[in-house]
């Protein structure tokens, strides 16, 4: 553990944030602010906040503050659309030195009466960024002035960028969500049989994957939150009788608000690996206790697993031995990484998250092998030295990491919110292992390894 | 010429620019051993890091002094030194950037104040670089002058003359670098290139791996500029507050040269010319060659290109170049558009078009939404610019020439090249090929529906005409 020492000599301050299993006795220290200097790879509260609400498709994401945080956010995302895709344009207030000094809180309600009569939209989020909180514009006010001036919803999301990290956004946009899904004051709400899906993006449609199943199963889905849905559909989140969960790191609030206020009970659940993926379902059939939702469940478990396990069990084949390191937004994503890189024979060597809590790391600390790296909020120069260290084949990870895993020579797997294909269920699990199988057994890898280089002995045409 | 400059609107649509910090970054990538902390809240460094990677496909550490709400209330002055002595730890650079964002700047934090106590208090001889850039304060371009500016304004010393010649480039590609580098190598020509991030943001893969990677301008160079013979600032539009060419000329009287981005026949001639008159150097053979290719590309493509109607859009500089350069090919602009408030810009394209057919709109402060009407109005068929113009091409149909920054949907943003005789040679190609491509792809049905008469007059007319057989081709 020579590397380890050396970077804890280096920065005192993370020492309590890395850990080997089976050699420290302490707890992870997570949840923490960064440490300033360190190159965090964390983004910012209203980064969190856009991530969850961004895939309401016929909503205006107005973002209030200068035009750099709006820019940067502009159609990263996955996210896909059965309808409108009013989404997927980005609208800023793009306040000026003026505005900062007299306040955008008049510019801001232009803003919102312009987009109204261009767009007619229903709903309108006005996400704040750090300069509002400081600049001291009351975003309520005008949100509120604006709602009743137009007839529809104006929703402020409270998401300056220093009041935490991206977690602290997760709970700014379900604080949002909460306030769109209360049913108006003299509203009767008739409870039905349906499904809240909570925590899915539908990026590359996997929330439309879930759905079919849920279908097959006999049940039906409702509205999920927040992939492929709109201000409709949203409105009747609470009929459903059941929440399941699926990214917890950003929805159990939600999910916790609505069991207290609406009595709406909820499930964890993972649509990751075969494994979690055939648990989850089967959880959800035994809630109903209904004899012929099991049996359908069964039915679409056997057919599902029948179809992809001789494709898992080929890719095993080649990628048995092969080490991973990961290292992603939040701990659900990370525990369901090491199921699934089980079931295709890769063992994790180094895992870490931006903002995963610690009952999290708990799991993680009980899942992988003595030995495994473990690091909350890690930065560059420590991914480097452990994946080097432990000999990872390869990283998960989002599009910051990606360069620096290649430039080691190291396979990489997109686990972030822009990426084309879907992980989610059956066919997921599939695309997973064929990801993986894609990067690491590259015929790159081996030109830049040892006996790679100019020097070395490889075919050769003139002997 | 229309000319529209929107100083105050209350939406942005779909922005067209990116905010002053993130181009502060670049200048210090192209500085040997530099690292960047960015003093305000950690998103900003996040997002910013996130948008330069995906372009150059390169790390990219960035650090942030990561200031939280108690941090704004009470100042960021413990978190930015804190921040300064880790990544001094982590990295031990030669020189170090400090740039603010808006959160920095809005509660007014002292950079200068607060680097300069650090540096006492640790009783270190390290430069350090500060440069404010509240995103609101400009787009990325001029954050980007304005650190070149404020580098060398800190590093530059007075130096007995010398024979090389400052060569200050603008917001190009590594490949344009490198292209620049060579034209001057071989004209056998002495030069500082200042930034210089052909190697650091294009880097070869190599092991093992360095956090800093090798290469940049060196600090001794910068130091030496003052005694230059003559600086050459490749950049027409910028500011002359923002211009560390007008700094050397007036604090130091070395004569200052400022071009446009050498893209195209007139403005590679230009350049060329210059750096001839400037050393007395002739103009190799070998170059005139490629200019000769160069022409002998522009006459084979004329035609196809007089078809073209383009739109051009991104960082001011390279809109003007590239400007000249569709006038020169006949593929004439329908609008030329920037993010940025510049009326040099804007002058300047209004001259150009003097000699463009038809009305050619001038945008700057802009958007796509803006970009985009305009575009469609004027039935433009071919879009210049960065990948974010990809929204044109998915909405209007307008195809998408990649060039600039940011480029996320494709590989190879880094090693675009587009400068000089034998770039612009590539650039055209690109261009003259998406036009033939586009026309490729639409020209049967097109054809088609502008031609093909409805089934019943077809056929009596087939049957008039060639007999009974031919029916088969026409029913
Ligand atoms: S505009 Fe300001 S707040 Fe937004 S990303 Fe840029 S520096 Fe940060
Ligand atoms: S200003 Fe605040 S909200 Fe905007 S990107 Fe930076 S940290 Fe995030």
């Amino acid at each position: 553990m020579r590397d380890t020492e050396r970077l804890e000599a280096a920065i005192e301050e993370r020492k309590d944030s890395i850990q080997t299993k089976g050699k420290q006795k302490q707890q992870l220290k997570c949840d923490t602010n960064s440490v300033a200097g360190c190159v965090s790879q964390r983004a910012c509260v209203y980064c969190g906040a856009r991530v969850v609400l961004n895939p309401v498709t016929d909503a205006i994401h107005l973002v209030h503050g200068p035009i750099g945080c709006a820019s940067y956010t502009w159609d990263i995302r996955g996210s896909l659309t059965s309808g409108s895709d009013l989404y997927r344009f980005s609208f800023s207030t793009d306040l000026q030195e003026m505005d900062v000094i007299f306040g955008g809180e008049k510019k801001l309600a232009r803003a919102i009466d312009g987009l109204v009569e261009k767009y007619q939209p229903k709903l309108i989020f006005v996400y704040s960024t750090c300069i509002v909180g400081v600049i001291g514009d009351d975003l309520e006010a005008v949100c509120k002035a604006a709602a009743r001036r137009h007839g529809i919803e104006v929703i402020p999301v409270q998401s300056s960028g220093f009041i935490g990290n991206k977690s602290a956004g997760y709970r700014a946009a379900c604080d949002a969500l909460l306030k769109l899904i209360k049913p108006a004051e003299n509203e009767q709400i008739s409870k039905n049989n349906t499904i809240n899906y909570l925590g899915d993006f539908n990026l590359a449609g996997e929330v439309w994957i879930i759905k079919d199943y849920l279908q097959r199963m006999g049940l039906a889905l409702n509205v999920a939150f927040t992939g492929d849905s709109n201000y409709e559909t949203l409105k009747t989140a609470t009929k459903a009788s059941l929440n399941i969960v699926q990214c917890a790191g950003s929805m159990i609030y939600l999910a916790n608000q609505m069991k207290e206020i609406y009595d709406i009970p909820y499930h964890n659940v993972s649509f990751l690996g075969l494994e979690d993926t055939s648990d989850s379902l089967r959880r959800i059939a035994r809630t109903y206790n209904d004899l012929e939702i099991m049996r359908r469940t069964e039915e679409l478990i056997k057919a599902e697993t029948a179809a992809v396990a001789p494709l898992l069990a080929r890719y095993r084949e080649k990628l048995r031995g092969k080490k991973a390191a990961i290292y992603v937004g939040g701990g659900f994503k990370a525990i369901s990484l090491i199921k699934q890189f089980r079931e295709i024979g890769i063992d994790v060597v180094m895992i870490g998250t931006q903002t995963g809590r610690q009952e999290e790391y708990d799991t993680i600390n009980d899942l992988v092998d003595d030995g495994t790296v473990i690091l909350d909020d890690a930065n560059p120069s420590e991914l480097e030295r452990f994946m080097v260290e432990k000999g990872a084949h390869l990283l998960v990870g989002g599009v910051k990491e990606r360069p620096l895993a290649y430039k080691l020579g190291i396979a990489f797997i997109d686990h972030n919110h822009d990426r084309k294909h879907p992980l989610s269920g059956y066919v997921g699990a599939v695309n997973f292992a064929q990801e993986v199988y894609s990067t690491v057994c590259s015929p790159v890898w081996k030109y830049t390894g040892e006996g790679g280089g100019l020097d070395e002995q490889r075919k050769c045409c003139l002997s | 010429m229309s000319k529209e400059n929107a100083a105050y609107r209350d939406v942005n649509e779909n922005p067209c620019n990116m905010c002053m910090p993130m181009g502060a970054i670049l200048p210090f990538k192209g500085v040997e051993k530099a690292m960047v902390i960015m003093h305000g809240s950690q998103g900003c460094a996040t997002y910013m890091r996130r948008h330069i990677a995906e372009h150059f496909n390169e790390p990219i550490d960035v650090a942030s002094s990561s200031m939280n709400e108690k941090d704004t209330v009470h100042g960021g002055e413990p978190n930015l030194k804190k921040g300064l002595a880790n990544i001094i730890k982590l990295y031990q650079p030669a020189v170090i950037g400090v740039l603010t964002t808006c959160l920095a700047e809005t509660i007014g934090e002292d950079i200068d104040r607060i680097a300069g106590k650090f540096l006492r208090e640790n009783g270190l001889d390290l430069p350090i670089v500060t440069v404010p850039t509240p995103g609101y304060g400009g787009r990325h371009t001029e954050g980007y002058f304005l650190a070149m500016k404020k580098i060398v304004e800190s590093l530059a010393r007075p130096t007995e003359g010398h024979g090389k010649i400052n060569v200050l480039v603008p917001h190009l590609s590594p490949a344009d670098l490198r292209e620049i580098k060579r034209i001057l190598h071989l004209m056998d020509i002495e030069y500082t290139l200042f930034p210089d991030f052909s190697d650091t943001l294009d880097r070869p893969f190599e092991k093992p791996y360095k956090k800093i990677p090798d290469g940049g301008t060196r600090l001794a160079d910068i130091a030496a500029m003052p005694g230059a013979i003559a600086t050459i600032e490749i950049g027409v539009t910028l500011d002359e507050r923002s211009s560390a060419g007008h700094y050397l000329a007036e604090k130091f009287g070395v004569p200052l040269h400022q071009v446009p981005i050498p893209t195209g026949l007139e403005f590679t001639d230009g350049f060329l010319k210059l750096l001839q008159q400037l050393t007395g150097r002739d103009i190799p053979a070998s170059l005139v060659m490629e200019r000769g290719r160069l022409l002998d590309c522009m006459i084979d493509a004329h035609k196809y290109n007089f078809q073209g109607r383009s739109v051009i859009f991104g960082e001011p500089d390279q809109v003007y170049a590239h400007s000249q350069f569709c006038m020169e090919n006949g593929i004439y602009p329908v609008v030329a558009a920037t993010g940025s408030k510049n009326d040099k810009l804007a002058a300047l394209l209004s001259e150009l078009f003097t000699d463009c057919p038809h009305e050619a709109a001038i945008l700057t402060q802009t958007d796509f939404a803006r970009i985009r009407a305009v575009s469609a109005n004027g039935a433009a068929n071919i879009a210049i610019g960065h990948s974010d113009g990809r929204y044109l091409e998915e909405r209007e149909g307008i195809p998408l020439v990649r060039v600039g920054f940011p480029i996320h949907d494709r590989v190879g943003g880094q090693r675009l090249l587009s400068v000089g005789y034998a770039g612009t040679t590539m650039f055209l190609d690109r261009i003259t090929n998406t036009l033939l491509e586009h026309k490729y792809r639409n020209y049967r049905q097109s054809m088609y529906d502008q031609f093909y008469q409805d089934t019943e007059n077809c056929r009596s007319e087939c049957a008039e005409g060639r007999g009974d057989e031919n029916e088969l081709y026409c029913s």
